[in-house]
């Protein structure tokens, strides 16, 4: 302010006031994160645009884009439009590019909730063995859904495979909150060694199931098992499609919670938070929109690390921003990944969690030793 | 006087329970261990009650059973409502908490740590950058806001976090005319001694409008300076509660510190001094 004064050209630029960046100085990062947001929904559409298009065949996305609204009614496309174009992005490329953005978003999402309740930036589902536990409960109905278990799947129907997922990892996130937190503080280090020995456990676990399998549900498992987006449809859309909208619709009304759970328990209760509340329905959230997840692609690991960390670093930790930033920039990430591992070694095709691995491990790496010594490790 | 002209610009609400705190026959038990025994006080709205007694006597246990943290067995009453049946957001209206410690999770700045007290979301975003200055200059610290917590010294740490709480029950006294509280465990024992003064007289300044102050306290001079009020815990139990000049009598301190204590009055001024 005074410097404002003594020097009038010290004002904040044009592009700073607009963009947020000069309240952000100010200690005020809403304007910035408003900004991000709306780049990153940019971002989002270019993203998917750029993933319809490429491929084996090169398809002329703008022109098809406003035909998009023929999907849905039953009218009849001109002829100008290549049929085979028509196919290829929206039976081959559209469902895979949505079931991207989903997956992507809850997996981003579940990363940063379960960091806000744990209150540590380092729990994520596939690291403490969510995941795991949700792998478990998936593999459980693509083994035994022809056997054992088929009159559960006669019931469940396309959902049997996410409800199992969805019970395996909420069991494995309540055995962890037992075990990594006491009086309502989450050591890092066991955490992480709980989080290893239980996805080590349910991963013994799917293991056996092996013994079991054929042929054909070997090879589903074991693709399965790296994490792929390959085998999208739009019946996997269906399956979970719901569970991720009603996840991502239902944080928003968790961001202001989870804030006050920065000052810790006790304090978030001072100030008004229903804090057991809170933690039920974020542990349920987490686990159902991490079995969603699992249920269709597998285990695809570490966007729920990397996203909000990288998010964290330019808008700060405010989960009013911080969560609908993650959806959308896990839901580009996991585009891209995807569009990647479906391109770099056409006509075969890698599995993405290799693909998010890859940049994902290090940078995880990274952030641990960037916090050794604070985190008592 | 001073209470005349507060009746005029504020209600009073009717209920006199409204203006009390009343704790009656409190006990916490921490596994098998007694921590506070059988204690019954009540402190009124107007009024610094400061809590003393050597350190492990269960000052933090009491305060963290009038507040919500500890369950025990016995009745509290704040505002004439049991603090066991009242939901979190309604006490949350009428009481703000300051912990002994803090510890924060992710790198907030001290705007936004502050904000979080800031419970009506329908303030605008001036109105709430205006009261966020507001408090920070009240307790010494105007330009801090775009500084990350985590990079504050211990101190300055500890006084963000009071104007979170001052934020949250800025005016002493609700619309209502209930009177609001501010429970602090020792509000001053990590800072210099100029912003100690300034602390206590800050907060003795809310209680003088109205509002209600309990607060542990470490130093005895302190006490004896801003309190109108003292509790004396030791081992658990209350020993004595009462006005200040009654309580800080050289033999009563000396019991419960286990040490030899002087205390000298001069005019209205009270010290207390330690004997080797
Ligand atoms: N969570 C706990 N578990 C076991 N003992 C505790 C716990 N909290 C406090 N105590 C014990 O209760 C006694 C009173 O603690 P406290 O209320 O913090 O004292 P004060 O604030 O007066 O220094 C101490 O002996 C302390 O060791
Ligand atoms: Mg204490």
């Amino acid at each position: 302010m005074a410097v404002g004064e003594t020097f009038p050209n010290a004002r904040p630029g044009w592009l700073a006031e607009r963009t947020g960046l000069a309240a952000a100085r100010q200690g005020d990062r809403a304007a910035l994160a408003r900004s991000l947001i709306l780049l990153l929904a940019l971002v989002l559409g270019v993203t998917v645009l750029g993933s319809l298009a490429t491929g084996p065949i090169t398809v002329p996305v703008l022109d098809l884009l406003p035909h998009v609204p023929k999907l849905f009614t039953a009218e009849e496309l001109p002829a100008s439009v290549s049929m085979r174009d028509w196919v290829v992005v929206t039976e081959i490329r559209l469902p895979r590019v949505v079931l991207g953005a989903l997956i992507g978003a809850a997996l981003a999402v579940s990363g940063a909730v379960m960091q806000g309740l744990f209150r540590n930036s380092l729990a994520d589902p596939g690291i403490v063995g969510v995941s795991a536990g949700a792998g478990l409960g998936a593999a459980l109905f693509i083994v035994l859904g022809n056997a054992a278990l088929a009159p559960v799947m006669a019931v469940l129907g396309i959902y049997a495979v996410p409800i199992a997922a969805f019970a395996g990892g909420l069991i494995n996130t309540l055995l962890l909150y037992r075990i990594g937190t006491r009086g309502g503080f989450t050591s890092v280090a066991t955490l992480l060694l709980a989080g290893i020995a239980l996805g080590a456990l349910t991963g013994a676990a799917t293991g056996l199931l092996v013994y079991v399998a054929d042929d054909q549900e070997l090879r589903d498992l074991q693709f399965w098992g790296l994490g792929s987006l390959a085998g999208a449809n739009w019946e996997k859309v269906a399956s979970a499609a719901p569970i991720i909208l009603a996840m991502l619709f239902a944080t928003p009304f968790l961001a202001r919670g989870l804030n006050a759970l920065t000052l810790g328990e006790a304090a978030a209760a001072h100030i008004g938070i229903r804090v057991q509340r809170l933690k039920n329905i974020s542990i349920l959230l987490v686990a159902a929109a991490t079995g969603a997840s699992v249920a269709v692609s597998g285990g695809i690991g570490f966007v729920g690390i990397v996203v909000p960390h990288l998010l964290r670093l330019t808008i700060g930790p405010d989960h009013r921003f911080l969560l609908p930033a993650a959806a959308l920039l896990g839901a580009i990430l996991l585009i891209a990944a995807d569009t990647l591992a479906r391109t770099i070694v056409a006509p075969a095709e890698l599995p993405i969690g290799i693909i998010t691995a890859f940049a994902g491990a290090p940078f995880f790496l990274w952030i641990l030793l960037k916090n050794r010594g604070l985190s008592g490790l | 006087m001073t209470a005349l002209a507060r009746s005029h610009e504020t209600p009073v609400c009717e209920d006199p329970a409204s203006r009390f705190l009343s704790v009656g026959d409190v006990s916490v038990s921490i596994g098998r261990a007694g921590i506070v025994r059988s204690v019954s006080f009540t402190a009124q709205a107007g009024e610094l009650l400061a809590i003393i007694g050597p350190s492990g006597s269960g000052k933090t246990t009491l305060l963290k059973a009038i507040t919500g943290e500890r369950s025990y067995s016995g009745r509290i009453e704040l505002a004439g409502r049991d603090v066991r049946a009242t939901s979190p957001e309604d006490q949350a209206e009428i009481r703000g908490v300051l912990p002994q410690a803090s510890h924060l999770s992710f790198p907030l700045t001290v705007a936004e740590v502050i904000g979080l007290g800031l419970l009506d979301l329908r303030a605008g975003r001036p109105a709430r950058a205006g009261r966020i200055a507001d408090a920070l200059h009240k307790v010494g610290l105007s330009g801090f806001e775009g500084r990350t917590y985590q990079d504050l010294s211990g101190g300055e740490q500890q006084r963000v976090q009071l104007a979170r709480v001052l934020c949250q029950v800025w005016e002493p006294v609700s619309k209502d005319g209930v009177p609001r509280w501010l429970f602090l465990d020792e509000p001053v024992s990590s800072l210099d001694i100029k912003h100690q003064y300034q602390i206590m007289a800050l907060a003795a300044d809310y209680a003088r409008r109205g509002g209600g102050v309990v607060s542990v306290m470490h130093d005895l001079n302190l006490t004896a300076r801003f309190a109108d009020k003292v509790a004396i815990m030791k081992q658990g139990r209350l020993l004595d509660h009462g006005p200040v000049e009654n309580m800080l009598e050289s033999r009563k301190l000396s019991e419960t510190f286990e040490a030899e204590l002087d205390v000298i009055r001069s005019g209205d001024s009270i010290h207390v001094l330690c004997r080797e």
